[in-house]
């Protein structure tokens, strides 16, 4: 299944880019499998634990398990105001 | 109505829109970039959005408030992209009949805000390498923890 990361923040300037295509060959995969599997990729600093995940623009649990064609964010501490 | 702008924000044009014969009281918030920030000089920043779900999560907060308190109207604008010292980061307005709701509605929208829409913040240093500033839990020690 093929998921679209958008990368913001920190987890921006360590993925070297803003958004990808990701396969995933693992099914069912759910949001924190992606993590996992984006950890192998790319030095990302923040654990699982630090972060909040998006799935089609809506706050999610990590356990959400993910569907072909969805667009995952991973969320690092929120800084507005 | 919440809204992203990459724009100078100008308070004087804004609130021109929500005069209302109804409000007897309308509090504006303004958030300005302050010159320093966990013991350090700080020389501007720079705000990075997720635009779409921000502007979701931002319309949510002011729906809350709405339900909440008894507003007239509420209304937050919030910058991305590059400030310097002393720009509007955030600006918020809520009218209502009386000053209580308004003055509350301000407060909790701020605070919310703050926790949950998608904007990050990164901060230029006088001295040292910028940084993004974590700040998941606004009350409490991590608020002004930097990663």
């Amino acid at each position: 299944m093929k998921i679209k990361v958008q990368y913001y923040a920190n987890l921006r300037e360590q993925a070297g880019r803003n958004e990808e295509l990701v396969e995933l060959a693992q099914t069912p995969a759910n949001a924190a499998d992606l993590y996992q599997h984006l950890l192998q990729k790319y030095p990302f600093t923040l654990a699982e634990e630090q972060l909040k995940v998006a799935i089609n623009e809506e706050y999610s649990a990590f356990t959400t398990s993910l569907k072909d064609g969805d667009t995952v964010v991973f969320i690092p501490p929120v800084a507005g105001g | 109505m919440f809204q992203l702008t990459n724009a100078a924000i100008c308070p004087a044009q804004l609130r021109e829109r929500f005069q209302d014969p109804q409000a007897g009281a309308m509090v504006i918030f303004e958030g300005r970039v302050r010159n320093h920030n966990a013991g350090q000089a700080v020389r501007s920043l720079e705000y990075q959005a997720y635009p779409g779900m921000a502007q979701k999560e931002g319309q949510k907060i002011l729906h809350a408030a709405k339900t909440k308190f008894a507003l007239l109207d509420a209304f937050c604008v919030h910058a991305e992209g590059h400030l310097n010292i002393g720009d509007i980061a955030i600006w918020i307005i809520t009218t209502a009949v009386h000053r209580r709701d308004a003055y509350l509605a301000s407060e909790y929208i701020i605070d919310t805000v703050k926790k949950t829409v998608p904007i990050w913040k990164r901060e230029h240093y006088l001295l040292g390498d910028p940084s993004w500033v974590a700040c998941h839990h606004c009350q409490g020690p991590d608020h002004a923890k930097t990663f």
